[in-house]
């Protein structure tokens, strides 16, 4: 009992060792039990300040970020290319598809590889040093700034061939293979292993099992997984600088460059112009409320308990 | 589990007449459950698992190979050398440096208190109802395109530093020498200012996550001899979760070094080291974005590429830290429990 940090013994007063009553404790244990609720009371008011003063101006933020590009945004921004300098309207359309398009080769390259990595982690590697191993570097691959994915996808793709959509899309691939794998690693280990063995003991084959029995029973968990990985791609700008580039006017060519959502956004809002700052606003809004609604589906999800952790 | 099939299909071999196989193995073999099918399924899966490796791997290759000329030309001097000037042929990544260092610093003790704050509240003191909307909101915030927090920092955060924060600043703490020189509104304090805001979500919410990873036994255990809340949170948990939490703080500095679209719009983009937090700087990650298009002759890009292979090394390293001492912490605990 002497080890007992917060309630020094009594003093042995009592010859029956009861402890001594409350009128008898000595001034110093009074003090202390005061200083100590104070201490206690200082510190629980400091943490909910402190989550106050974080999420009261992060939500202003989003607020101002929606009431911006509320008020800015038009019919026009949907069905027009931009117009050129000094000419007022014009939109991001060819922006808004042509992001279509890098995010379309990106899933492409990136989601069958992603889930087929999960699948091995999950199915085949439990307990492995590989399987570890891996893990390991997928989680560290997903610190790794995007720009540097945009450099390597240069190196490749675009030195001596100029820029274009493929390289675009290569860079994104090459990010959301890590965090695809994660999370269909993640949904596959909340299958119940009942379920398999079932299988397995009906005589289907593994890859069967698999693809028909914990892939399909995880499905809902997986697509939105992969549906957080688009997400996060979606809204990145710095590996498409000197990828995809960007472009003034429509272009459906894989290998030429091509208009982006978050460039555009990026080339208006460092230009001196009040009609491009408007129409970067409009288009923040838009991939803002893209990238909402996919993390909405996840909470959803993963409220229902089929998603468990992969938020 | 899978040799448990196997066992089976070869205990029921034997009760199959002789030469033909058992209408069983003929149904399965039609259902194409060879185990070739199944070694071929297992490599297929294995090579993407381990595209995972060829990544990583292939992106240190190319990014060493190409900047070969500016590795050979300035050596390791290349990294303590502050000279940036293109046109001179003569580059040295020193003043980058620096500038990460001091952004992502000075982000970090500015969003890891309040971060750890709002863990503590989440975790430990927040009613159940208050909970959920919490962190939605926090997830949302960390949802939000770099570009997107960009625009903001250069439409409302520029103009706040410029005309009232700094001044306010100048005011009162002018004595530090911190804060001298011409106050644009661009510059380390605003890029500071926005990393701290964009890895606060992340920092908070990898600390929550460990802090509920630490045993409810473990809180009881010392709200039974007579701690208050905080003596609890203090002794039962933040002990506990400190190595995790250590691995959340290195993984939002992680975040920090590598941060690049709205550091670049907010940061000045100017090539020398300042001693004063409203001067203009430079990152590794924004010189990488402002420059390499514009990049003209193979020894410039040569050296923007190396300046690439430091920030991926750099990252690789700090990450890897960060995982091990996250996974120390919730190690057992089933799929990040919420």
């Amino acid at each position: 009992m002497s080890t007992n940090p917060f309630h020094p013994p009594p003093p042995p007063s009592n010859e029956a060792g009861l402890p001594p009553p409350a009128n008898q404790k000595s001034p110093w244990t009074r003090v202390n039990t005061a200083r100590r609720y104070v201490v206690n009371h200082l510190v629980t008011g400091l943490a909910v300040l402190s989550t106050v003063a974080v999420i009261a101006p992060l939500v202003a933020i989003l607020i101002y970020l929606i009431y911006m590009g509320a008020s800015s945004l038009n019919l026009a921004f949907f069905t027009h290319i931009p117009a050129p300098v000094g000419e007022p309207g014009g939109g991001m359309a060819n922006a808004m598809v042509g992001s279509g398009i890098v995010l379309g080769l990106a899933s492409l390259m990136g989601v069958p590889v992603g889930i087929a990595a999960g699948v091995y982690l999950a199915e085949f590697g439990r307990g492995k040093l590989l399987a570890g191993a891996i893990r390991f570097t997928a989680d560290v691959l997903n610190g790794v700034p995007s720009i540097v994915m945009g450099i390597a996808a240069w190196v490749v793709l675009v030195d001596g061939h100029g820029f274009s959509a493929l390289a675009g899309g290569v860079a994104l691939a090459i990010m959301m293979v890590p965090t695809i794998a994660r999370t269909t690693e993640e949904m596959l280990a909340t299958v119940p292993h009942a379920i398999r063995e079932a299988a397995l003991g009906l005589g289907v084959p593994k890859w069967r099992t698999v693809v028909s029995v914990s892939l399909k029973t995880a499905s809902p968990g997986i697509i939105t997984g992969c549906m957080l990985a688009f997400a996060r791609v979606a809204g990145e700008t710095a590996p498409l600088l000197f990828t995809a580039f960007g472009n003034q006017f429509w272009s459906f060519k894989l290998t030429e460059p091509i208009a982006a959502l978050p460039l555009q956004i990026y080339a208006y809002a460092i230009s001196p112009y009040d009609e491009w700052h408007r129409l970067a606003w409009a288009g923040s809004l838009v991939l803002i409320v893209m990238i909402m609604v996919a993390v909405t589906l996840v909470r959803i999800y993963a409220s229902r308990g089929v998603l468990k952790g992969a938020t | 589990m899978p040799p448990a099939v196997t066992n089976f299909v070869a205990a029921a071999e034997p009760a199959a007449p002789e030469g033909a196989p058992s209408p069983i193995r003929q149904f399965l073999k039609a259902r194409g459950s060879g185990g070739t099918a199944d070694r071929f399924f297992i490599g297929l899966m294995l090579l993407c698992a381990l595209s995972i490796f060829g990544i990583v791997l292939f992106i240190l290759t190319i990014l060493t190979i190409k900047s070969k000329l500016s590795l050979h030309q300035f050596g390791f001097k290349f990294f303590v050398h502050s000279g940036w000037d293109p046109v001179a042929g003569d580059f040295g990544a020193w003043p980058f440096i620096v500038g990460t260092l001091e952004t992502s610093f000075l982000a970090l003790a500015m969003a890891v208190p309040l971060a750890l704050g709002v863990a503590v509240f989440l975790s430990e003191l927040c009613p159940a109802k208050l909970r959920a909307p919490i962190s939605f909101v926090t997830e949302l915030l960390a949802a939000i395109p770099s570009v997107v927090y960009g625009l903001w920092g250069v439409f409302v955060l520029v103009p706040l530093m410029r005309d009232s924060l700094g001044p306010l600043l100048y005011k009162y703490l002018s004595w530090t020498h911190l804060f001298e020189g011409p106050n644009f509104g661009v510059g380390l304090l605003t890029a500071s200012i926005i990393l701290a805001i964009m890895i606060l979500p992340i920092i908070s919410s990898i600390t929550r996550d460990i802090m509920l990873a630490v045993p409810t036994s473990q809180r009881e255990a010392v709200l039974a001899l007579g701690a208050t809340r905080w003596e609890m949170i203090r002794t039962g948990v933040l002990r506990n979760a400190r190595i995790g939490i250590v691995g959340a703080v290195i993984l939002g500095l992680g975040r920090a070094l590598g941060e690049t679209m709205a550091v670049t719009m907010v940061i000045g983009n100017h090539p020398e080291i300042a001693h004063s937090l409203f001067a203009p700087g430079y990152t590794l990650a924004s010189v990488i974005a402002n420059e390499f298009t514009e990049a003209t002759g193979d020894l410039y890009l040569s050296a923007l590429v190396e300046v690439g292979l430091a920030l991926f090394i750099v990252t690789i390293i700090v990450n890897a830290i960060a995982r091990g001492l996250v996974w120390a912490v919730t190690r057992g605990t089933p799929a990040r429990a919420h």
